[in-house]
């Protein structure tokens, strides 16, 4: 133990580790950690998989909006299968370890605090990708989904970029729930927003109060964005729906700054 | 082994430790949350090298003083400076090192993904395989956190602590459910820090753990600190005796025995705080013939703060 002589002089370094690998670190690990968790990764990509199959693939050659139903049912249940790897891949994890006492552990660090949201996101992403992707096997090789294979790259990258709305939705609340109440409160935003969006029954057929209330919601726009781009949406253009998600950012960003600013005060 | 005996011969030269930097301060701090005093018009000083015991009941102020030494928490009045800086800065983080109480950790990653991110956070690190092996955690360096034991959990924390190699340690509790075991084991590797020249701050609400680790102790009860020294002066203020029994004999009678600091009635029995256990018990077998059912017990940590208590009333 030559260790003695290390006696400290060490005001010479004044940063923290490299930025770059914090944030790689970061987000490797924050998507190991949630891979490993069932209750995120198997439902996260159970659940649309099984109600695409359910209602996607076992319809069959029937038509909705002028396309086959497995076609159109995968833009709604990919739309569906974004939104919950974002939401559930930052809201309940972010919940969980500002309630009890890790985050704290991490901010006596010289983490940057960015890396530490950039990693759920990233991990968010690369949920929605996988997500996207499997729902895609699917369709083209058993639902006969016939799409150019520029026309699956655009919704894709579509879907995934517009997943980004919902990671900062996961965020808000977050901050606003409670460790043990997230993943409830997830869920009262989570299922009603999809099922009054269209993404389990196309919105056609749901009642006209239902589809007035719509617009309002984000994952009816990302779910429009989807379908224009498999010839199926209900028209109107796609900047609209994109300053729509735009919006709904803003404001979930600027309530999880407030809730972020509120967790400070509470502690500090 | 036998350096770290020679170190820690050296590092307890009081002559020399006058002249140690001072490397975190906390001046006249008031602490409130709302409407809770937390702290109240405290004072703290940690000297470089030193092991510093923060002693004191739940809830007395201890892990809010560490909060405001790692910049988690500003103070309401006064000043806190590690580092002689911003104790929240990314600056003074790099140099620090911290063992909080924590309700959850995140349980898939393996013991060795979260030293290896926890390590990417700081500048010079130790290498993964020594903070493995100081804080004991060869063996269980693939188990993932959720599986492990409560006392194994505490040293992965420990670990996270020390990963960056960091000059000030701040442990809140470390040892705090463990079986005694674990705790000696912890006990240990935290002198082999103190050997490599690190400054350790621990909070703790047991005598027994700051006796046998720390240079410096400051009992705090109720936001302040009450008393402050070496671990021999503390108990040498605080090593009285308690003589448990039955007499008739009243209390302000009992009183004027040598060296009573206390009498109190409970149920049914007589209780006597005292610093000369021996002369009290003659003088109240010479008092009291039918005195019966003696019991002596050193004073526990709960005597030491009525003492104390008592003292800073005064």
């Amino acid at each position: 133990m030559a260790t003695a002589s290390t006696v400290i002089n060490s005001a010479a370094y004044a940063r923290q580790g490299n930025v770059l690998t914090i944030c790689f670190k970061e987000a490797k690990y924050e998507f190991l950690k949630s891979l490993r968790n069932p209750m995120y990764s198997v439902s996260t990509l159970l659940f649309p998989i099984m109600f695409y199959v359910l209602f996607g693939l076992v319809m069959g050659k029937q038509m909705i909006g002028g396309v086959r139903t497995t076609v159109y049912l995968l833009a709604t249940y990919a739309t569906f299968g974004v939104m919950g790897a974002s939401v559930f891949g930052t809201a309940a994890s972010l919940a969980s370890e500002r309630g009890l006492g890790w985050l704290q552990v991490k901010r006596a660090t010289p983490m940057p605090p960015f890396a530490y949201f950039l990693a759920k996101v990233v991990m968010s992403l690369i949920f929605s990708a996988i997500v996207v992707t499997l729902l895609f096997l699917l369709g083209v090789t058993f639902g006969g989904v016939h799409l150019p294979a520029s026309a699956m790259g655009r919704l894709a990258l579509t879907l995934i970029a517009g997943s980004l709305p919902f990671c900062a939705m996961g965020l808000a609340i977050g901050y606003l729930a409670g460790p043990t109440s997230a993943p409830a409160v997830i869920n009262i935003f989570y299922l009603p927003m999809s099922f009054c969006s269209g993404l389990w029954m196309p919105i056609m057929f749901l009642p006209r109060f239902i589809q007035q209330i719509a617009v309002f919601l984000p994952s009816y726009h990302l779910s429009q964005l989807a379908l224009n781009l498999v010839g199926a949406g209900q028209g109107g253009p796609a900047l609209g729906h994109w300053e729509a998600l735009a919006g709904f950012t803003m404001l979930c960003l600027g309530v999880a700054r407030w809730g972020h600013q509120r967790d400070e005060r509470a502690s500090g | 082994m036998m350096a770290t005996v020679q170190v820690l011969g050296t590092r307890q030269n009081t002559a020399a430790r006058t002249r140690q930097a001072t490397v975190a301060r906390i001046e006249g701090v008031n602490k409130n949350y709302g409407p809770v005093q937390a702290l109240v018009d405290f004072n703290f000083e940690v000297r470089a090298g030193d092991l510093v015991a923060l002693l004191g009941p739940n809830g007395a102020g201890k892990t809010t003083a560490i909060k405001l030494l790692l910049g988690l928490a500003a103070p309401s009045r006064g000043k806190v400076s590690v580092f002689g800086g911003d104790p929240s800065s990314t600056a003074t983080h790099t140099r620090v090192g911290a063992m909080l109480q924590v309700g959850r950790v995140p349980e898939t990653l393996r013991v060795w993904e979260h030293i290896d991110l926890f390590s990417s956070y700081y500048p010079n690190p130790l290498p993964l395989a020594e903070t493995l092996a100081i804080a004991g955690l060869e063996d269980l360096r693939n188990r993932k956190f959720g599986v492990l034991s409560g006392g194994q959990k505490q040293r992965v924390l420990f670990a996270l602590a020390i990963c960056g190699n960091p000059d000030l340690l701040f442990l809140d509790e470390p040892t705090v459910g463990l079986d005694v075991e674990a705790r000696h084991l912890l006990w240990d590797e935290i002198r082999k820090l103190l050997a490599r020249g690190k400054t350790v701050v621990l909070t703790t609400h047991y005598l027994e753990e700051a006796d046998a680790l720390a240079d410096r102790v400051g009992v705090i009860n109720k936001g302040s600190i009450i008393a402050e020294g070496t671990p021999a002066e503390i108990k040498s203020r605080t090593a009285g005796k308690k003589i448990r029994c039955t007499t008739e004999l009243p209390s302000a009678v009992i009183q004027e025995l040598p060296g009573v600091s206390a009498v109190h009635q409970d149920r049914g029995a007589t209780v006597i705080h005292t610093s000369q256990a021996e002369d009290v018990l003659r003088g109240l077998l010479k008092l009291d013939l039918e005195v019966s059912g003696i019991e002596v017990s050193s004073a526990g940590l709960e005597e030491a703060f009525l003492a104390l208590t008592r003292e800073d009333k005064i």
